[in-house]
């Protein structure tokens, strides 16, 4: 059994330390906001936050979390949809269909917690999940609106 | 939402509709319009009104990011004048469908007609409802229904003074019967449709509360993992279970198909990683030494075959080609795409030996009942499907079920225990429906003065149709979806006029299996249209823009839409330093569409700054979701244009993950303009029809800016420095 402390509660799981720890919060803990998309890291689907780090939980496996460590995930980012970034998502609408947007949100909150005023430039550099639908243009202004910048 | 509330989705399924062909072709005895026993609430098969006023929109078309869910209730809503405040939606089950006499008609959800298709039958719905309800408020006041007027949801009786609410009404309302011959609203009327009002589905999408067809979780449910064989066409030979049976969680190693080797878990991880160490023996059949060199020799061939299937015929092109003073001759070549929805295949199900339930994200409700019914082995009124919102669609989960087939196999190893199979990226990208191959020759004939007086136009390549719905194949036009963009007239009408034109398809079919990918085969016809007629422009030294509008006046629509971004884009006038314009425009999917790109190119390095797009879809039902259609189709084209193709090796795809099948990020993304310009009379898609103008305008504004004309793609391969 390990334990791990996944929005703010401590828990203890039981899974192969090999398990990534998407498949721990998706299949162990219920959380399903957390998507699969690609299992290499590559399309930011899983993002959530270790330590306040953007991480693709997809690629990190059980072993490697420590009970210490602070795991955030999009149903943890606020209770009711009310972080800033969630606000502007919704202003905005942002999503289409939507299966990327937690990823997104929680890359864009990461990026803003450390960066509360990005440029274009700093959004790009962060910014690298993949959407299909298309939704860039909105994200951007989405981060722009969450960090009080003017579009 | 009440929508995703799967533990509501009970719709009391007893009826006994006969005759049901698969593919639903059915012909309809009558439809029963009137409030069901088992639908409490309702007032006819579209509106339920609640006594808290709630107004549950029934919505049979798929949402899968386009919008349709909102623009469909708008629609409705508009019609019934209730408040908008209140509305909420559900999906309608398709063995409810079948059961109610198919009164929702089509439940599929692709070529860009969600809402042009449905948009009459569905505001009649709403009107309907109203009549109804106002109907029973005026009987019970003993007034005329016509001295009634309704707001909001709140109905009026002026001459008295007498209000009553639509909450009030429901009960009564729903045992009258259905009106016909209801008359609606001018649009030119509209309050709610035609309003850029916020999508009805977005906070649970920011929340991630909103569960998708890969979270799905059942009590006691088993999860799956799939292989099929790497090679289209081969079939499985052998696997050696022993060497897994004992691995955490495992429960079970299932043969799928002729094709296909499932292992059931307690856990998806469980049994992927299971799946992975399992050693299998694949019969790779007669396709194993295809490759992406032999398929393009094969299309190359067809470049100059003497048989074709005519498309389009005016005049005598090869003649006019033949006699004329110059000719201008360019090949083109589009690769195969895989339509690399962010949501991997996936579907569950429970089966009993009388009873399959489904639930999946499909584009096609009733395709899925069929699918699921015959892998079954139960007819279709014992089975359903209850639809979630598609993490993407794009043509893969409309015509193909065989996500939906395989776990219905699967789940019927474990009578009564629910089984979720999901696939792997891998299996995903080497298991497509993938957009078709094809090459084009085109050859431009010029007269003296340098006008363009023939065109002709030879397609080679694969065709959708003919594996998918071979039945559509005709003797001498061959498949009609092939021409799209270079038909005579329709919803994909070539919107230039020669007076020799001969559009052509010698159709060669690899054994990759193709399908619909969002924008079809729109996309690449348009990137020959516009590159070449670009290049003859060039080539006899005329603007592009003048050269285009000359030869589109029978078009007056889309000279509309070109004229709109050349003037917004400021063609004409010089670009900033260094950025270069290209133009491209369109009809598909019934809409016009039309782009304007600027671009520059630095020490071969391409940066897209701008695209102004301009689209007149008939009816603009709301317009921030068309532009939010509009932009991502940009993405979509230029994430094809830029990086995508799908290459054959050894018999089959290559690109198994993002990292080879690359989509466009957030850093190469232009801004987008989007001019909204419905001019009205006609009903025209959004969600593909600005694909095809994306990668041309692109392409053409690359020329503008480096002399390189780019005639095979994807983009990577090609050195701009």
């Amino acid at each position: 059994m390990a334990k791990i402390k996944v929005n703010g509660e401590t828990v203890e799981v039981d899974a192969d330390g090999a398990t990534p720890l998407l498949w721990v919060l998706r299949e162990d803990l219920g959380l399903t906001g957390a998507k699969y998309g690609c299992g290499i890291a590559y399309c930011g689907a899983c993002t959530v936050h270790v330590n306040g780090e953007p991480q693709r939980s997809c690629v990190v496996p059980l072993d490697a979390i420590t009970d210490t460590d602070e795991i955030v995930t999009i149903e943890g980012l606020s209770k009711d949809g009310s972080h800033p970034v969630q606000k502007a998502w919704i202003d905005l609408d942002v999503p289409q269909c939507g299966y990327c947007q937690t990823g997104m949100i929680m890359s864009a909150a990461a990026l803003l917690a450390r960066n509360p005023k990005p440029t274009d430039q700093d959004i790009d550099a962060a910014m690298t999940n993949i959407c299909r639908c298309g939704t860039y243009n909105r994200v951007r202004a989405g981060i722009h609106k969450a960090a009080g910048n003017k579009a | 939402m009440s929508s995703f509330d799967i533990s509501r989705r009970n719709f009391v399924v007893g009826g006994t509709t006969a005759g049901l062909a698969l593919g639903f072709n059915l012909q309809l005895a009558s439809r029963r319009a009137q409030a069901q026993p088992g639908f409490p609430d309702e007032i006819n098969a579209w509106v339920v009104v609640k006594p808290d006023e709630t107004v549950v929109i029934r919505i049979a078309r798929s949402e899968m990011g386009q919008g349709t869910l909102t623009g469909l209730a708008q629609l409705v809503a508009e019609e019934l004048e209730c408040d908008w405040a209140n509305v909420t939606t559900e999906y309608p089950t398709p063995a409810t469908n079948l059961e109610r006499g198919r009164i929702w008609q089509s439940f599929s959800t692709g070529g860009s007609r969600g809402i042009r298709e449905s948009q009459k039958y569905v505001r009649e719905g709403g009107a309907a409802a109203r009549e109804m309800l106002i109907a029973a408020a005026a009987e019970t006041w003993g007034a005329p229904a016509g001295e009634c007027k309704v707001e909001k949801g709140v109905i009026t009786h002026s001459a008295s003074g007498r209000q009553t609410t639509y909450g009030k009404v429901a009960e009564a309302a729903g045992r009258r019967e259905v009106p016909k011959n209801v008359t609606l609203k001018d649009p030119k009327e509209w309050t709610i449709a035609g309003k850029s009002l916020k999508r009805l589905d977005t906070k649970p999408k920011v929340t991630g509360a909103l569960v998708y067809g890969a979270d799905i979780k059942l009590p006691g449910m088993l999860n799956a993992a799939i292989k099929q064989c790497p090679v289209f066409g081969g079939t499985l030979v052998s696997f050696d279970e022993s060497k897994i049976v004992s691995m955490p969680g495992v429960k079970k190693v299932v043969r799928v198909d002729e094709n296909a080797v499932a292992v059931v878990a307690d856990k998806w991880w469980q049994a992927k990683t299971a799946l992975d160490a399992l050693p299998i023996t694949w019969n790779e059949g007669k396709n194993k030494d295809v490759s992406s060199a032999s398929i393009n020799k094969w299309l190359e061939e067809g470049l100059t075959a003497e048989e074709a299937f005519v498309g389009n015929r005016q005049g005598d092109a090869d003649a006019a080609i033949k006699s004329a003073a110059k000719t201008i001759e360019a090949v083109y070549a589009y690769p195969y795409q895989n339509h690399a929805t962010m949501e991997p295949m996936n579907a569950t199900a429970k089966w009993t030996a009388d009873r399959c339930e489904v639930w999946c994200p499909t584009q096609n409700g009733e395709a899925a009942l069929a699918a699921a019914a015959e892998a079954a082995g139960l007819p279709p009124q014992q089975c359903d499907v209850y639809k979630l919102h598609l993490g993407g669609g794009f043509g893969r989960r409309g015509a193909f079920h065989d996500f939906v087939r395989q776990v219905v196999q699967i789940a019927r190893e474990f009578p009564g225990t629910p089984v979720k199979l999901l696939w792997t990226r891998e299996e995903d990208m080497m298991h497509g429906a993938y957009h078709p191959v094809t090459q084009c020759k085109l050859t431009a004939g010029l007269d003296d003065a340098g006008n363009m007086t023939a065109l002709r136009v030879r397609i080679s390549g694969q065709s959708i149709l003919a594996a998918v719905l071979p039945n559509r194949i005709k003797k001498d036009t061959g498949d009609a979806v092939a021409f799209q963009c270079y038909a005579p007239k329709g919803d994909h009408a070539f919107s230039y006029t020669f007076p020799n034109l001969l559009v052509d398809h010698a159709m060669r079919n690899p054994h990759v299996p193709p399908g619909f990918w969002r924008g079809v085969n729109a996309n690449q016809n348009t990137i020959y249209t516009e590159c070449f007629l670009d290049e003859v422009a060039h080539a006899t030294g005329k603007d592009p823009l003048e050269f285009r509008l000359a030869l589109m006046q029978d078009h007056p629509k889309n000279v509309a839409v070109l004229t709109a971004v050349a003037e917004k884009a400021g063609w004409g006038t010089s670009a900033p330093d260094g950025v270069f314009r290209g133009l491209a425009q369109c009809t598909a999917f019934a809409s016009h569409t039309a782009a304007c790109a600027e671009v520059s190119v630095t020490d071969g390095n391409l940066k897209i700054h701008r695209i102004v797009a301009a689209t007149d879809c008939g009816y603009a039902v709301n317009p921030q979701q068309i532009e939010a259609q509009v932009e991502g189709s940009f993405v979509y084209g230029l994430s094809a244009m830029l990086f995508g193709e799908c290459t054959v090796k050894d018999g089959r795809i290559e690109q198994q993950n993002f990292d080879t099948y690359t989509p466009m990020l957030m850093a190469q993304m232009p801004k987008v303009e989007t001019i909204v310009m419905p001019s009205g009379g006609f009903w025209g898609g959004v969600g593909e029809p600005t694909i095809a103008v994306a990668a041309p305008a692109v392409l053409n504004a690359i020329f503008a800016a480096t002399g390189k004309r780019i005639r095979t793609l994807p983009l990577k391969h090609q050195d701009l420095s």
